[in-house]
């Protein structure tokens, strides 16, 4: 049965029970990406955060207007933030989760809104570390928020929500998964995803496909990355796939100097992947090898699967193929970025491929039924720590530009070329947009007994200067960068997340903390708006018949539309 | 925790906040101490408690009996800093020690052994295991540890090569005997230095050698030329601070009107493509001897 039929059936047993306007039709997910809101992390599964709405184009985009603005109340009784709302804003209630036995709103604060937005009937649902909320989406009045009581872990970021039904799901930095009831913001459950004491830290957006509620983890300390499928209802989990080999004759084992070096990995799934719905093959990237920067003999070797592209049956947690694009990673350049599918001709041939630009600097381009490699080039400027690319399409790592002790000056410094801040893929165009940075650090090596360094331990990072911050347009058919935009200065801001749309138009947050809209063919700047900074990336959606654009800046969203 | 240092500092404050914000875009942590107090002050509020806390401080008499017993029975496999050793695996990262709190998860493998991976049995009781753990449990757990932040000298290049590379791509700008005198005692240690000739002003280790702020030219459509300190710019406006303090805004459309940058460091900038690694380190080796 065809996944498609899967989800119709599901839709027609659960559509009489809806009495509420917060349920998600599942057959949302399955439409392009202006067709049904925003319900998943990249508007749909494929990755290309593109819209075929055309209301907004490169003719009315000059009158695009501000329709609303809020500011998000955080931590407990929402004390770290914006009061929730200008004028006539009622106060909003806070709904307090968490397993530690108090909170010292140490972790509290203002948010930073990092994620990914849902826009499901009318509703926004958005995350940042331990807070969720619900806005309205038609004048960003706050319904709830819901408020995690912290054990602790690495607060970087929160990737989004995912959502099944009535139900919200969202990881948290100590490790649960939770279940929250979108109408309400009450707790359902909550679930231990994964092993505080062993510092993992959990960021990604939870992805929704059919039964399965997908989720990664972080972890800086040598442990194996891994993810994991649990059923939506319950929790309870339904597979488990290890990013790395667990044990003697696990698939890539020969890899590794050893076994324990395997187990000790990393790679971990952090950014959400795409999903084919044809072959049932969920896509993502994984994290880089660990201890991350230095050669213990237990990494002798590629250190699969990190910093690789994985396909899995999503029914079964089962490999089907893998690229790594990055072997024996030594600059912790974890390979996450979003892969965008998508169709098109490759040497005159139809395909169905993956995109993927990668913080190490280069872009590949791969076959997504077979993981057949198609090509790779390097888009940024200043990368030099491969003398060339192999066979089989991988970068040659120079073995001098690992950290020494002396230093050794690389680019791309840690952050990557590129990073979190998703891309984005224009079929108009047949270009891929990517916000990257040119920057030179020092890399030196601290640690020289080989057993010593555990994690991001063993050395010390110096950059040195920026050469630049780009907007960079790819031709996938020739890995070519068409073209690109430099922002101006020398302060080496990066640029954040992209969406294009049917209107031409490519919508991107800037080096300057504006809202800009761009031709998507040539990169002229056709709108901007100045937020003062953009904290994720732009997205669309239909709404009373308009066509709305919205962008949070750290703790505020503005929501754009024409009048 | 990721927040964007990019506008509303002068350019000489946005390189120095450079490191800090372009560290920050990695899902690690930035480093814990070196770095905390600059993140606090970027945001303005103090800094957050370590994601992952230490273990309370044991008995210090269970740590010494822990710490005698560990060396005779562990530390030939383990390592003396449980880092691994002959044969042994890093316990520090182990799930079985990361997952226990008083001996009580180690005790299992230590008195059965684990003979498929060549680990005998011992002979130890409860007690003494637990001492064992105190011991174990006394070492930080995490990749920045800055107690092991003590590299070797740095300096390993060929002094003689370097002051003929010096000579011959810095000497137009630098002399040793007259902006550079002494250069070498002005800096904390050999990597400032480096960092610093590298690029002045740049990175961490910013030492006592003050940069220009990056300076602008505005050229008004009239021809009136304005000039100042590089505040802010984008695509849409450029800020120019005045020698009062006062500041003024200029709107940009594309070319018009025409801005000009001066790049105070733009000489180093433009010359990091060209370095090679043994370039850097004997003209590092030269500056060193510039006491």
């Amino acid at each position: 049965m065809t996944r498609t039929r899967t989800l119709l059936l599901w839709a027609a047993v659960l559509l009489p029970g809806i009495s509420t306007a917060q349920m998600l039709d599942p057959s949302l997910l399955m439409k392009p990406l202006g067709e049904g809101g925003w319900p998943t992390y990249s508007g749909d599964y494929s990755g290309k955060r593109y819209s075929n709405l055309t209301q907004l184009n490169q003719s009315n985009v000059k009158n695009l207007t501000l329709a609303w603005t809020v500011r998000l109340p955080a931590g407990l009784d929402g004390r770290g933030g914006g009061r929730g709302g200008f004028g006539f804003g009622n106060a909003t209630p806070t709904i307090v989760g968490g397993e530690a036995a108090e909170s010292s709103g140490a972790f509290g604060g203002p948010p930073n809104i990092r994620a990914s937005i849902l826009e499901v009937n009318g509703v926004l649902y958005l995350s940042s570390p331990d807070n969720a909320w619900a806005v309205d989406a038609r004048d960003g009045h706050i319904l709830w928020h819901y408020f995690w009581k912290t054990k602790g872990g690495t607060h970087i970021g929160n990737r989004g929500l995912g959502m099944w039904g009535n139900w919200l799901y969202m990881e948290t930095p100590d490790d649960y998964l939770i279940c929250l009831d979108a109408k309400t913001g009450k707790e359902r459950w909550h679930k231990e995803t994964a092993n505080f004491n062993q510092q993992y830290f959990s960021t990604m957006a939870p992805v929704v496909i059919g039964n399965h509620i997908i989720t990664g983890t972080g972890n800086d300390l040598d442990e194996p990355g891994y993810v994991q499928s649990r059923d939506p209802e319950t929790g309870d989990v339904q597979w488990t796939f290890y990013t790395v080999p667990m044990k003697k004759g696990d698939p890539g084992a020969d890899t590794w100097g050893s076994i324990d070096g395997a187990r000790h990995g990393a790679g971990n799934v952090w950014i959400p992947g795409s999903y084919d719905p044809e072959t049932h093959l969920y896509i993502f990237g994984t994290g880089n090898p660990s201890p991350a920067y230095t050669n213990p003999p237990s990494r002798n070797g590629d250190n699969l699967f990190t910093c690789s592209i994985v396909a899995i049956n999503v029914d079964t947690g089962k490999m089907a193929w893998y690229y790594q694009v990055n072997p024996h990673d030594t600059h912790d350049w974890d390979s996450t970025e979003a892969p965008i599918l998508m169709d098109g001709a490759f040497n005159g041939k139809p395909r169905k491929m993956v995109l993927h630009a990668d913080r190490n600097g280069y872009f590949y381009v791969l076959d997504r039924l077979t993981g057949e490699h198609l090509l790779t080039s390097k888009f940024s400027d200043t990368a030099n720590w491969a003398s060339g690319v192999n066979a089989k399409g991988q970068p040659t790592r120079i073995l001098a530009k690992d950290s020494t002790v002396p230093g050794s000056l690389v680019s791309p410094n840690n952050g990557g070329a590129t990073n979190w801040q998703p891309p984005s893929y224009s079929p108009d165009t047949g270009l891929m947009y990517v916000p990257t940075s040119d920057v030179y650090s020092m890399y030196y090596l601290t640690e020289t007994d080989p057993r010593g360094a555990m994690g991001l331990g063993g050395k010390d990072e110096e950059v040195l200067a920026s050469m630049g911050s780009y907007l960079r347009a790819i031709d996938y058919k020739t890995g070519k960068v068409v073209w690109a935009h430099r922002y101006p200065g020398f302060s080496g801001g990066v640029g954040n997340g992209m969406l294009t749309t049917a209107g031409k138009l490519l919508f991107a947050g800037d080096a300057g903390g504006n809202l800009v809209a761009y031709d998507a063919a040539n990169g002229k700047i056709l709108w901007h708006s100045r937020l003062g900074q953009v904290s994720n990336a732009p997205e669309t959606y239909m709404l009373d018949e308009h066509q709305y654009v919205l962008i949070a800046a750290g703790d505020s969203l503005f929501a754009f539309r024409l009048y | 925790m990721l927040r964007k240092f990019r506008f509303g500092f002068t350019e000489s404050v946005l390189v120095l906040s450079l490191a800090v914000a372009l560290h920050m875009f990695a899902q690690a942590p930035p480093p814990a101490a070196p770095q905390a107090g600059a993140r606090g002050a970027g945001r303005g509020r103090a800094a957050r408690p370590p994601a992952f806390p230490d273990r309370p401080p044991a008995d210090p008499a269970a740590l010494e009996r822990g710490k005698a017993l560990y060396g005779v029975q562990c530390n030939f496999c383990h390592g003396s800093d449980a880092r691994g050793g002959e044969g042994g695996p890093n316990l520090l990262r182990s799930d079985i020690v990361l997952n226990d709190s008083n001996g009580e998860k180690i005790a299992p493998v230590v008195q059965n052994g684990r003979v498929d991976a060549g680990m005998p049995k011992f002979d130890l009781t409860m007690a003494q295991i637990s001492d064992i753990a105190a011991y174990i449990h006394s070492f930080k757990v995490g990749g920045y540890d800055i107690s092991r932040m003590t590299p070797p000298g740095i300096v390993v290049g060929n002094a003689a090569a370097g002051e003929k590379y010096f000579a011959a791509h810095c000497g137009s700008c630098h002399s040793a005997t007259g902006d550079l005198k002494g250069i070498a005692s002005k800096l904390a240690n050999d990597k400032q230095l480096q960092q610093t000739w590298l690029m002045p002003g740049g990175g961490r280790g910013r030492g006592p050698i003050n940069i220009a702020p990056v300076t602008v030219t505005v050229t008004l459509p009239a021809g009136e030329k304005v000039n100042g300190r590089l505040i802010r710019i984008d695509d849409f406006i450029v800020t120019l601070g005045d020698a009062d303090g006062g500041q003024r805004t200029f709107t940009r459309n594309g070319d018009t009107p025409k801005v000009e940058l001066h790049d105070p460091v733009a000489a180093h900038r433009n010359l990091l493509p060209t370095y090679s690694d043994k370039d850097i380190h004997d003209v590092t080796a030269y500056l060193v001897t510039l006491k």
